[in-house]
């Protein structure tokens, strides 16, 4: 790390000062901010209480398969386990973690003072957690939560639900509606406040990655919301949507809810690209390769994933012609995908490499997210996924791209960004703990699905035949291992938030390039009050 | 990082000389790490297209590890490495494209074949309907007059842990579908209530039971043998406990039992007509009825019949279950459409359900005194 040159911005730690004056104090000063900096800060802490809580489900959840019978909880408790557990990692852990990034970091990369929408920002947060008490509050209410799978495919949701439905679709609404406003800010942002110079083809890859990702929001969030609604109606107002005895179809509802469903997965996996694609140049202290590649290899899985959807269907009696379709344009998507991890692999030939926590994660992230990846390509083949689908295998897959896909992403993101926000550098004995205890336990967690799975396991079930017992039981133990270890994260981060540690330059890594180095560590409230000229 | 690549490297080395076993399902292997081969040319066929699959993913995963870790170690800082300078080629690009997209095809033709094999179910020798509901399977011979219900035969004592768990913990059933070996035979797959999913592994496929569609599968078995298998869809509370179990026999021995289930069913039937007539007595009638009860009813009513609140009501005191007899027949008769109460007239035989009436008005508490009788249910049935 270089030692701190701050010429040009004596004037941002002046206005600072100035401003600090109107922040109003304690909790007024988090309920009525409008800085992207505080509703950064307010995503991410939100994200990381869902994934404790998300998190604390899958314990449970763990604790009831570690060996046969059911000794913990009862069946339709279990249901109701998995299904908020995926709720909440998809909705209330992943999402608010990469638009807290979004809010932090799109505004400092592109030189804008703020994000655009900054009243729409604070809403859009401050709905969140009314979402998620209305649907934690259906686990503690007759008939208990929704325990028709994250993927709530009627007409189990529908006929066959508890009251508590009700409860889950509005939730539903509200997590959809503050995605769209977040999605519509940044690109209101993006396109109007980028500083003078900064063209489309300068952006960094993380500020295209979210550009992309928002508008893919925007075309599915509301396709989501009405399938919710028709459960809703399906549900307690006498329509057929899904129901065939009144002229519906119930494989109508997956083929609503996953065209929803695979560009959702993207969204969840293109802003860890962008983050990665910061990273890995940073570390090998080299230009990141094929710049233009990446923007194009990005916007291509975006079109491919609206073309996809079905894959998720191959069991569900589709004509042959449509399985074989789906099958093509799903191999297809893996062309894209491999061209970014080569890039990466690319920039990091012959680079001057260094090691630091931020890097490990990129690393792993590289690494365990291509071992998804692939199982995804050998998921892709229909005659094949006849037997994968619904076992431990598709549970391994999705695991591996979203624990060690999406969420090693956002941690490497906080270990890269956070000593710019706090002006600290974090506790590197601890972020190593947490990185060298979190890898080996999340591939005991989630390498032996693929084992029961292939020996035929499905996945959401209570209790399971004797021959799955003891992958089962090393499959717990490394979940609570793994549980565990985000404690060690926990208390790194609140050192951190305590402003504990070593100060740091404001280029904080030696290799780093991008307009968020060139602002002083901490980042000021206010920062590129004045544009700043990109060369 | 070396760590991880090593344990995944025997993992996965570990994971190609598996040893592959083609025995009967019934031989449970403890550490199975790979998929079954199976029993028919399909499920062959399934496992070959698995394995290629595997390889090129173990192959290409491997190069890029590779790639990576040799720059990690040759080209580190501290080993004094200097940056180089390119960061764009379009000629690599331009390969790292095609290449993937030429191994793709290789992968698309072979499994394409398979799948429009796997797909022509068309002129089988034997026709069986099977339709899912919750936690059942029933069995329908097209071709014959023989139907039936198939449900798990695990105790719930083995579940609750006060017994120890069998062999075939959780896979084992009470009447196991029974299937000819060496002829095509055609599974017809539907669903009286949610989405199931009909799959045994040992054959290859697993198919969605939807409600109100129909779909088909088919599969030629070359080997007699018991196989099991599992719902595969969520199903509701007990997706768990809704195991498959076929049993693949000489044809010869097949045509003999099927002949023999028509005797017994049309027997059964003319039984029935003849016990109309009788009547039961209150005690034989709590016999029966808690005996159906407990197989029929239990799973969501619960034994003690006081229901799971906001999903499944209570019998215990229920203002149908104390007064309204009529309306009670009506129910387990008919079902209760848009709920998960079904329709119990194919599923049980007159008396039963005249027994499990009489039960749930007697048990618990609901001390009404009423006995109802096989002939009730029969003129509620024809609407009288």
């Amino acid at each position: 790390m270089t030692a701190a040159t701050d010429t040009t911005h004596t004037n941002d730690h002046h206005d600072d000062e100035h401003h600090e004056h109107h922040i109003p104090p304690g909790i007024k000063r988090w309920l009525y901010t409008t800085n992207h900096k505080d509703i950064g800060t307010l995503y991410l802490w939100f994200a990381f209480i869902m994934f404790l809580t998300g998190g604390a489900m899958a314990m449970v959840i763990r604790a009831e398969l570690f060996q046969p019978g059911l000794q913990i909880i009862e069946p339709n408790f279990f249901n109701q386990m998995t299904t908020v557990h995926g709720l909440i990692m998809v909705f209330g852990a992943v999402m608010p973690a990469f638009t807290g990034l979004a809010n932090w970091l799109i505004p400092m990369m592109i030189g804008a003072p703020d994000m655009a929408l900054p009243r729409m920002n604070n809403w859009s947060f401050w709905i969140l957690p009314f979402a998620f008490l209305i649907l934690l509050s259906s686990l503690f209410m007759e008939g208990g939560g929704p325990a028709f799978g994250w993927t709530f495919y009627a007409p189990l949701s529908t006929t066959y639900s508890s009251d508590g439905t009700a409860l889950f679709v509005f939730a539903v609404h509200i997590m959809g509606a503050s995605s769209i406003m977040g999605a519509i800010n940044v690109i209101v942002t993006i396109f109007n406040m980028r500083a003078p110079g900064m063209t489309w083809m300068k952006m960094p890859l993380f500020v295209w990655t979210w550009l992309i990702t928002a508008f893919l929001l925007i075309a599915v969030m509301p396709v989501l919301a009405g399938a919710v609604t028709m459960v809703l109606t399906d549900k307690f107002f006498g329509t057929s949507f899904f129901d065939a005895a009144g002229g519906g179809d119930p494989v109508m509802f997956q083929h609503i809810f996953w065209f929803f469903g695979h560009p959702e997965v993207y969204i969840m996996i293109l802003p860890a690209f962008g983050i990665i694609s910061a990273i890995v140049p940073t570390f090998a202290r080299k230009r990141l390769f094929g710049y233009a590649s990446m923007v194009y290899a990005t916007a291509s899985i975006a079109l491919l994933s609206f073309i996809v959807w079905a894959h998720h269907m191959f069991t569900t009696g589709m004509p042959v012609a449509a399985e074989l379709f789906f099958m093509f344009a799903t191999m297809l998507i893996s062309v894209p995908t491999g061209v970014k991890i080569f890039n990466w692999v690319a920039t990091m030939w012959r680079g001057s490499m260094t090691f630091e926590v931020p890097m490990l994660f990129a690393i792993a992230f590289i690494v365990l997210f291509t071992i998804g990846g692939l199982s995804g390509l050998m998921l892709a083949i229909v005659p094949v996924d006849f037997q994968y689908h619904d076992t431990y295998f598709v549970v391994a897959h999705f695991h591996y791209v979203l624990v060690t896909g999406a969420i090693f992403s956002i941690m490497a993101a906080v270990y890269y960004w956070l000593p710019k926000w706090t002006g600290k550098m974090f506790h590197i004995g601890l972020a190593k703990w947490h990185f060298w205890c979190s890898l080996v336990s999340v591939n005991v967690l989630f390498f032996p699905m693929h084992f029961v799975g292939l020996a035929g396991m499905p996945r959401r079930i209570p209790d399971y035949a004797l021959q799955f017992a003891d992958f089962n039981k090393w499959i717990s133990i490394g979940g609570f291992a793994f549980g565990l270890s985000q404690f060690i994260f926990l208390a790194l981060l609140i050192k951190a938030c305590k402003k504990q540690g070593e100060p740091v330059s404001s280029q904080v890594w030696e290799g780093a390039e991008g307009l968020e180095w060139e602002i002083p560590s901490p980042a000021p409230y206010h920062s590129f009050e004045t544009p700043p000229v990109i060369k | 990082m070396k760590r991880i690549l090593f344990k995944a490297g025997t993992m996965l080395t570990a994971l190609m000389t598996a040893p592959v076993f083609a025995e009967t399902s019934d031989h449970i292997e403890q550490y199975q790490l790979n998929m079954t081969k199976g029993v028919t040319d399909i499920s062959a066929g399934v496992y070959d297209m698995h394995m290629l699959m595997f390889i090129i993913c173990v192959v290409i995963g491997a190069g890029v590890f590779i790639a990576m870790f040799i720059s990690m170690y040759f080209h580190r800082k501290s080993r004094g490495a200097k940056p180089a300078n390119f960061h764009e080629s379009v000629k690599v690009e331009i390969a790292w494209t095609v290449i993937p997209f030429v191994i793709l095809v290789f992968m698309a033709v072979p499994a394409m074949n398979l799948l429009i094999d796997m797909e022509d179910a068309s002129e089988p020798d034997v026709s069986i309907l099977v339709t899912g509901s919750q936690w059942k399977w029933h069995y329908k011979y097209m071709d014959n007059d023989v139907e039936y219900y198939s449900k798990m035969a695990t105790q719930a004592e083995q579940i609750s842990g006060k017994l120890p768990k069998g062999e075939n913990y959780l896979l084992e059933v009470d009447r196991p579908l029974i299937i000819p070996t060496g002829q095509k035979v055609r599974f017809l797959i539907t669903s009286d209530d949610v989405i199931h999913s009909w799959w045994v592994p040992d054959f290859g496929f697993k198919q969605d039971a939807n409600p109100g569609f129909i779909n088909d599968a088919w599969t030629k078995v070359n080997e007699p043998g018991i196989y099991r298998g599992q719902c595969a869809e969520l199903c509701g509370k007990d997706h768990g406990f809704m195991p498959i179990v076929v049993i693949a026999k000489e044809p010869a021995e097949y045509d003999k039992w099927i002949a023999e289930q028509q005797a017994i069913q049309q027997k059964a039937k003319a039984e029935e007509q003849r016990l109309l007539a009788m009547n039961m007595t209150m005690d034989e009638a709590m016999d029966l009825g808690g005996k159906v009860y407990n197989a029929n009813c239990a799973a969501c009513h619960m034994p003690n019949g006081e229901g799971l609140p906001g999903v499944f009501p209570s019998l215990k005191g229920s203002q149908i279950a104390t007064t309204d007899q009529p309306k009670h027949i009506d129910i387990l008769v008919n079902g209760v459409t848009g709920t998960a109460m079904q329709a119990y007239a194919k599923q049980l035989t007159m008396s039963e359900i005249a027994a499990v009436v009489t039960y749930e008005r007697n048990a618990w508490g609901n001390d009404t005194g009423d006995l109802v009788q096989a002939k009730d249910i029969n003129s509620a049935m024809n609407g009288q």
